[in-house]
């Protein structure tokens, strides 16, 4: 069965450490690596693509060495995140040189093939340079199946995609799997990675945060402790009778408004409407303050 | 495919290399290089430039300044762009990259650099003379071997055109017809003992035996493309942001 080992791996740049003891194992099927940009998902990406070696630990493709290891790409398929491709060529010409560099026997039909694949037939005779980017990156996808490879790693696959496109990639990701290849493919889009693979990586701060089936991970982060921010005309009275509340896990004054962290969400949304009534206090804003992946993301790792 | 060249790279560097803007960019100094050697040829008194024109100026600065902008662009604009990556990405050997890619650029050299600098010394000497004939020679290991420096060079770094300038400027242009020992390290001498080898003329500057300078030449460009090879073989894609 053909896998991906991350054994202690680790990456750094001088003083930046870009992922830190990272150990993991991916099999047949998709699996999303997850993260907020920058968190280290296309350094792991490209480590195990062998485009970069790590500082500590190993990483190794199929039983095989991924650094200094051209011939692993016999069995891996990589779509690159960075748009350039040979702008110059037609879809079909970039497909079959790809072809013909894997030296296969028959570079023509697989380049057919791998191009109906990701549904570009009737754009395939145009030169790169007039697709538009939802169409490079499924030629590209096309590139990297041509040689029918046992693992395909794609960064950020769904940048520029429109919401059907996307579907259809899904699709396609989703059908590869299936037949037993290793997918992995990186994201910082939640709903993405959760609609497409069994297993989720989340990476964040070069660390490997939690991993698991998607609906372990999406209950983590939806019991996390919200918090609001919240400004009305008596803050410090509000402040004073929220900290009543089982559902309220924490209250603080800050110049921006009154900050609570909210163990319940739905008691607490509930509550706060009663809570100001009672008291005659004048709601005047109530926002999420940690919507944002990042946190949502540190909490998993300190947790 | 077990060879030292790939045809398929061959082919796309071509394309990509002929393709961009760059490739008017080399098309100029040969160009200005015919048309003074026409120009002097039609208004010069004396019949002793020749040698000093088409030596210093077309040998030493119009030939490598082409081999400069090819050589750096066969790989280095790939590099730059990531589109190397999808030539990478595949199980052919890096030493048929590095070669095909150089092979090309060699090829590109010999017809914007070498030729028009047998053409211009048509015209300014006749092709009787040995100084033709020997500068196409002489031109033709430049090119072979100042490729080789370049295509090394724009894996090494970023900056392969200054870089080259700077090698251009000052080791070829300023050291090696100072200090004596340069001399032995120098393409523009090797090229030039070639070119004396036939046109056998002092004008030249050729300080090196032919032995010498054909030895020297095939050790700098095997080193260089050995270097190239081993550094593209460990080439990298850094940071999330790259």
């Amino acid at each position: 069965m053909t896998s991906i080992e991350l054994r202690a791996v680790t990456r750094w740049y001088g003083n930046v450490v870009a992922v830190n003891d990272i150990t993991m194992s991916i099999g047949p099927g998709v699996t999303g690596l997850l993260g907020p940009n920058g968190a280290g998902k296309s350094t792991i990406l490209h480590l195990i693509a062998g485009f970069l070696a790590p500082s500590r630990g190993e990483v190794t493709v199929a039983g095989e060495r991924a650094w200094r290891n051209p011939g692993l790409f016999r069995k891996v398929g990589l779509v690159p995140e960075r748009d350039s491709v040979y702008s110059f060529l037609t879809g079909a010409e970039f497909v079959g040189a790809t072809a013909r560099l894997h030296e296969l026997a028959d570079p023509d039909r697989a380049a057919r093939r791998a191009i109906e694949t990701v549904e570009m037939g009737e754009a395939q005779d145009r030169r790169i340079s007039t697709y538009s980017k939802g169409m490079r990156q499924r030629i590209k996808v096309a590139a990297a199946l041509v040689h029918d490879p046992e693992v395909v790693l794609l960064d950020e696959p769904f940048n520029g995609m429109d919401p059907r496109q996307r579907l259809h990639m899904m699709d396609l990701l989703h059908a590869q799997g299936e037949q037993g290849r290793v997918i992995l493919l990186s994201s910082h889009i939640l709903e993405e990675v959760e609609r497409l693979s069994g297993t989720i990586q989340v990476i964040v701060g070069g660390r490997l945060a939690a991993s698991g089936d998607f609906r372990a991970i999406r209950r983590l982060m939806t019991s996390r402790p919200h918090v609001f921010l919240v400004r009305s005309s008596d803050d410090r009275l509000l402040g004073s009778a929220l900290i009543g509340s089982p559902a309220v896990s924490g209250v603080e004054l800050t110049p921006r408004g009154l900050q609570v962290r909210a163990s319940d969400y739905g008691t607490f949304a509930r509550q706060i409407a009663a809570l100001t009534r009672e008291r005659g206090i004048r709601l005047r804003e109530l926002l999420p303050a940690d919507e944002s992946l990042e946190s949502v993301f540190a909490y998993l790792l300190a947790s | 495919m077990p060879g030292l060249l790939n045809g398929v790279i061959i082919k796309l560097t071509f394309r990509a290399t002929m393709g961009r803007r760059r490739a008017l960019l080399f098309a100029i100094p040969p160009l200005i290089l015919v048309v003074i050697a026409a120009l002097l040829t039609a208004t010069a008194r004396s019949g002793s430039w020749q040698p000093e024109f088409l030596g210093d100026f077309g040998f030493s600065v119009v030939l490598p300044l082409t081999a400069l902008i090819i050589g750096t662009s066969v790989l280095g604009a790939e590099i730059d762009d990531g589109s190397i990556v999808h030539l990478l990405a595949t199980p052919v050997p890096r030493s048929q990259v590095v070669l095909s890619k150089f092979v090309v650029a060699a090829a590109l050299t010999v017809a914007f650099g070498a030729i028009p600098e047998y053409v211009a010394a048509l015209i300014a000497k006749g092709p009787a003379s040995g100084l033709a004939v020997g500068l196409l020679l002489g031109a033709l290991v430049a090119s072979v071997i100042y490729n080789a420096i370049f295509v090394m060079l724009s894996v090494l770094t970023s900056r392969a055109i200054a870089a080259g300038l700077l090698y251009l400027l000052v080791w070829e242009g300023l050291l090696a017809n100072l200090v004596p020992g340069v001399g032995l390290l120098s393409v523009s001498q090797y090229s030039l003992s070639v070119a004396n080898s036939v046109a056998h003329n002092q004008a030249l500057h050729a300080h090196l035996g032919l032995a010498t300078a054909v030895i020297m030449g095939l050790i700098v460009t095997a080193a260089a493309l050995a270097i190239c090879t081993r550094r593209l073989s460990a080439f990298s894609i850094r940071g999330d942001a790259v």
